[in-house]
């Protein structure tokens, strides 16, 4: 399964969704901003993590209205699975694809360091594959998810503590439907014994899936 | 040409990390009376034709605020 891993001037953590997407068993092809069209036989859109635009406006603004969104959301209006992480999960926020908005941190200060994640839904197609829990990092500055959890649908949350101050401890939603899934923190860094977890394999064999 | 300026802030209730660590500097500087500091940005645009004020108000709900998190007031140079 062909999985786009759409860039922006900005985007730092394509590389690694990639990398991710293959290690799942897929294939990653790369459509940057400007394209009109989603690279031809795409099945799954994943929009990485790193600071498009340098976070000018707001994380994630400038990038949501670029030309390849129209294209995201054609596929996520006709059922199409997209993942967002972290400045993704900005991106598809700022679009509209996903209920909420990305607020800088309680602390005020960019956190890095491996959190714990409640798998509050695990019933979407693209989360209905994982545990009950999964151990992964977090690294940005303006990663509090803001809206209201009873109109969301919330399907990770912070385990234990609530380390960036999102509302009632979210750390990624899904969209009613649930074939977009936005999250802050980083699975493509949990897919190998070497970083310390694989628990974020399951998301990207869910994305790179036909089933 | 009219010179617009557009003022948007941190909604009310929406936590404002930046306004609240300015204000604690303050505080340690001698400024403890002070409350509810809040930072927002100013945008400063020059608009041709006409009523620059609603087309300005078009581009607050397109781009330059997001009503989720953000209130915005717009002034018209006269």
């Amino acid at each position: 399964m062909s999985v786009a891993v759409v860039r922006f001037p900005g985007s730092l953590d394509h590389d690694s969704a990639a990398r991710a997407v293959v290690a799942a068993g897929g294939t990653a092809t790369f459509a940057w901003q400007d394209d009109a069209e989603l690279p031809p036989g795409t099945d799954a859109v994943l929009i990485p993590g790193g600071f498009s635009y340098g976070d000018h406006l707001r994380p994630g603004a400038i990038a949501s209205r670029a030309p390849i969104m129209d294209a995201v959301r054609r596929h996520a209006g006709a059922g199409g699975r997209v993942l967002g992480i972290c400045n993704g999960f900005q991106v598809l926020c700022e679009a509209g694809l996903l209920p909420g908005a990305l607020r800088p941190n309680a602390t005020l200060s960019f956190v890095c360091r491996q959190v714990q994640l409640d798998v509050a839904d695990g019933s979407t197609i693209l989360t209905r594959g994982m545990g009950a829990t999964m151990s992964v990092p977090i690294k940005n500055h303006d990663g509090a998810w803001y809206g209201d959890p009873a109109a969301a649908r919330v399907v990770f949350r912070y385990r234990g503590e609530n380390p960036l101050g999102s509302t009632d401890a979210v750390a990624g939603v899904a969209n009613a439907r649930g074939n977009v899934v936005g999250l802050m923190p980083h699975p493509e860094e949990a897919v190998d014994p070497l970083l310390g977890s694989t628990d974020g394999l399951p998301l990207f064999r869910a994305l790179a899936s036909r089933a | 040409m009219t010179r617009v300026v557009v003022t948007v802030m941190p909604r009310e209730g929406v936590l404002d990390p930046q306004g609240q660590a300015v204000q604690i500097s303050l505080d340690r500087l001698g400024f403890g009376h002070v409350d509810n500091l809040r930072i927002g940005k100013r945008i400063e645009l020059d608009i041709p034709g006409d009523d620059p004020e609603g087309q300005a108000r078009t581009m607050c709900e397109a781009l330059l605020a997001n009503p989720l998190i953000e209130d915005f007031t717009i002034a018209v140079d006269g």
